[in-house]
């Protein structure tokens, strides 16, 4: 039975009921949580940012610092965390206002729009701006036809395979996943990797972006139509039975079932896997021969193709105002200045730009020779994990099922027939 | 309080008191102010507060008006699956935790007990792992469990042991096992510690009267140092099932509950309700299950130490 079920009669708690429990503490909460202020366009900035992937620490520091010298007025404090931590930190934050700008991945506006965490800011982001802009990297801020946010990290998981590794074992780069499969199977038979896949299948975000990225090339739907789940049929049964498949056949690394995307990194770094999928950042650090020990054997390309297409999960993120924000208008001014053209094709070895025209602009092409034409394409044909506000209930149920089905405490039927049933029940409640 | 008792007390103070205590009364107040507010700001205060939103339907992190439902939070928790589990892993993790820490304790303490060149040495590398950061431990244990290339699995190959590195954390009840593993490395020397000190009170001539009547090592350590030891061990029992139970960091640093929620305990299910899913109105009610459990093992660790005093 869900909570709503046995809600009548409930009765309201009043504002005022509420804050005389406690007035102190609450009262603090208040402040905060009523809201933030437009302020003058100067002070002190708090910005959120995440730890791995895509722009590193470095680059965020160095963007800032430039923006700190053409705003005088204008200081940024920055926290980092790791990405897995980056959700729970801004909902625990969101009270006290800590944060004035905040970094929101594309699963979350649903979440944090529509409990009045992020302010829509659709008046100070004109049609002329957006139409600039990627469509897959918009979808990231948009909800409900409004904007919380300006997209940010434009990526998607690309495939990335060790040439040299393919070469001897006398494979072409594979551009489907029956072909990826016999890749492996000659990889591993051939003797030159014991494990020739790797993923990140850990209980983790990183387990429904490769999920989604083969739902999508078997054809499956997260949701049908109505709204009600529909992963536990076609494709996106015969995804999760692929990845079950690849397990069993010892083609892909165990280690995967608990690893997170830097970690697939370092396996493909260290020469003990051959193919991958992974987000921009790692073409350039596997490459790297500070970071790797197979640099220039790395190559990057659009995803395989299943029956259905080939797309990459959309894991574009955003720059947000956080709704507590006491400097809402610096906070603009600093998310212009980190989203601006300028600035995204100056750091764009690590993450490539949200602008549709710094793909054919030499600085940018420069940057990510390899990289560039594949994502020109890959860029316009991408996927995205369901649109629901209580996404990551859904995607942690999807998680635990997929895990079971992996370790083979399930069938991949079963396991998804559960996660359907568990994720209705989560709707209705 | 009967009346005649609360009278008693009444006139208790001045008897005890010199003349004039009483009239300290509004000064005492004054110096006790900053910690009653300590003690109301971030204990009762958090308490009642949490008691409060977990009646109520609470889906954000914001004030506002949210619908009543009385104890239906804490239904729904009992008719989950989810809540089940994590409680029953929740009670394998404290059962086999606590369990490990004390017989691998009584006989680091024994042995610490024991004179040999360089104890002190022993004494103070034994104490290291307790002085670790849960977070840093759970850290360490990871590289350790690494598939890839972990020290575990290089160790265990080299050993022959093993024929081939194997994924530590990759299967539920393997992860739940390895997780149990850390915190055993970790926690044992407090068990020790204290099993030390106890040992360090037991008189000498018990063991030499024993010596003399006859018995061996095996019977002094049965006749005498473990009855004699019988009060130390209890608490540390409810102490470390206490801790156990409400066990977060290292499992949020190891395992982050996965896989498949293999490792998912009762603490780490409600900070997931809570934060993860926004749902503060049931989260809190969890966590007030959670309070509760721990309070029924401080009532048998408060009676414990009232009677726990031991006469030699």
């Amino acid at each position: 039975m869900s909570i709503d079920a046995k809600s009548e009669g409930r009765r309201r708690l009043s504002r005022r009921e509420f804050l005389e429990l406690g007035a102190a503490g609450t009262s603090l909460l208040l402040l905060a949580g009523c809201g933030g202020e437009q302020g003058g366009g100067s002070g002190t900035l708090n910005a959120l940012f995440m730890k791995q992937a895509a722009y590193s620490e470095t680059d965020v520091k160095n963007m800032t610092e430039q923006f700190q010298k053409q705003n005088p007025g204008i200081k940024v404090n920055l926290t980092f965390v790791a990405y897995e931590a980056l959700h729970d930190k801004i909902v625990a934050a969101a009270p006290a206002g800590t944060y004035d700008t905040i970094l929101v991945d594309v699963i979350w506006p649903a979440e944090f729009a529509s409990k009045k965490m992020i302010v829509d800011i659709t008046d100070r982001f004109p049609e002329s701006e957006r139409s600039k802009i990627f469509a897959g990297g918009l979808k990231t801020t948009e909800y409900d036809s409004r904007y919380y946010g300006v997209p940010w990290i434009l990526d998607t998981k690309y495939f990335f395979y060790n040439k040299k590794m393919l070469g001897e074992a006398g494979v072409n780069p594979p551009d489907t996943w029956d072909a990826a499969v016999e890749a492996a199977r000659t990889l591993k038979s051939k003797g030159v990797v014991e494990y020739p896949l790797m993923w990140s299948w850990t209980q983790a975000e990183a387990l429904i972006c490769d999920y989604a990225t083969l739902l999508g090339a078997y054809g499956g739907q997260f949701f049908d139509g109505s709204g009600k789940p529909a992963f536990n049929t076609g494709g996106g049964l015969q995804a999760l039975e692929f990845m079950r498949m690849t397990l069993d056949e010892k083609l892909s690394n165990p280690a995967s079932m608990e690893s997170i995307e830097d970690e697939v990194r370092r396996i493909i770094s260290q020469g003990e896997a051959a193919m991958a999928l992974n987000w921009t950042y790692m073409f350039a650090l596997a490459n790297d021969p500070n970071e790797s020990q197979v640099a220039g054997q790395i190559d990057i390309a659009h995803t395989p193709k299943g029956p259905a297409g080939a797309p990459g999960v959309n894991g574009s993120m955003g720059m947000a105002i956080a709704n507590g924000s006491q400097n809402q208008d610096a906070a603009w001014k600093y998310i212009q200045f980190m989203t601006s053209q300028k600035i995204q094709n100056q750091y764009a070895k690590l993450s490539l730009p949200i602008w549709k025209s710094s793909y054919n602009q030499e600085q940018v092409v420069q940057a990510l020779p390899e990289v560039v034409p594949v994502a020109k394409e890959q860029l316009n044909d991408m996927i995205l994990r369901p649109v629901v506000t209580q996404y990551n209930s859904v995607s942690h149920t999807l998680q635990v099922q997929i895990q079971q089905a992996l370790t083979g405490d399930k069938s991949p039927k079963q396991a998804l027939d559960d996660a359907a049933k568990a994720v209705a029940e989560t709707q209705q409640s | 309080m009967s009346q005649g008792r609360a009278e008693k007390l009444k006139k208790l103070p001045r008897a005890i008191l010199p003349r004039g205590a009483f009239r300290q009364g509004p000064t005492a107040l004054i110096l006790l102010l900053p910690s009653l507010v300590v003690v109301f700001g971030i204990i009762l205060y958090p308490l009642l507060r949490t008691l409060y939103t977990s009646l109520f339907d609470v889906n954000s992190v914001f004030p506002g008006n949210y619908p009543f439902v009385g104890l239906g939070n804490y239904l729904e928790a009992l008719e989950r699956t989810a809540f089940w589990a994590a409680i029953l892993r929740t009670a394998y993790f404290t059962l086999s935790t606590t369990l490990l820490e004390v017989v691998l304790g009584i006989l680091l303490g024994l042995l610490l007990n024991v004179e040999f060149r360089g104890r002190w040495l022993l004494r103070s590398i034994v104490i290291l792992p307790w002085a670790l950061p849960t977070v840093v431990n759970g850290a360490m244990w990871r590289w350790i469990l690494n598939p890839e290339y972990g020290a575990l699995n290089a160790l265990l190959t080299q050993l022959h042991i093993i024929p081939e590195y194997r994924s530590w954390l990759g299967t539920p009840w393997m992860a739940l096992n390895m997780v149990v593993v850390a915190d055993v490395w970790k926690m044992t020397p407090l068990a020790a510690f204290f099993i030390l000190a106890a040992l360090q009170t037991i008189p000498r001539d018990l063991y030499e009267a024993a010596w003399v009547d006859g018995a061996g090592r095996l019977r002094s350590f049965f006749s005498i140092t473990l009855p004699l030891l019988t009060p130390t061990i209890v608490i540390i029992l409810v102490l470390r099932t206490m801790e156990a139970f409400k066990v977060f960091d290292i499992i949020y640093v190891m395992t982050r509950g996965g896989p498949a929620d293999g490792t998912q305990t009762i603490a780490y299910y409600t900070y997931v309700e809570a934060f993860s899913n926004q749902l503060f109105g049931y989260g809190a009610a969890l966590a007030y299950v959670i309070a509760l459990f721990i309070l029924f093992f401080a009532i048998i660790y408060m009676r414990l130490l009232r009677r726990g005093e031991v006469e030699y």
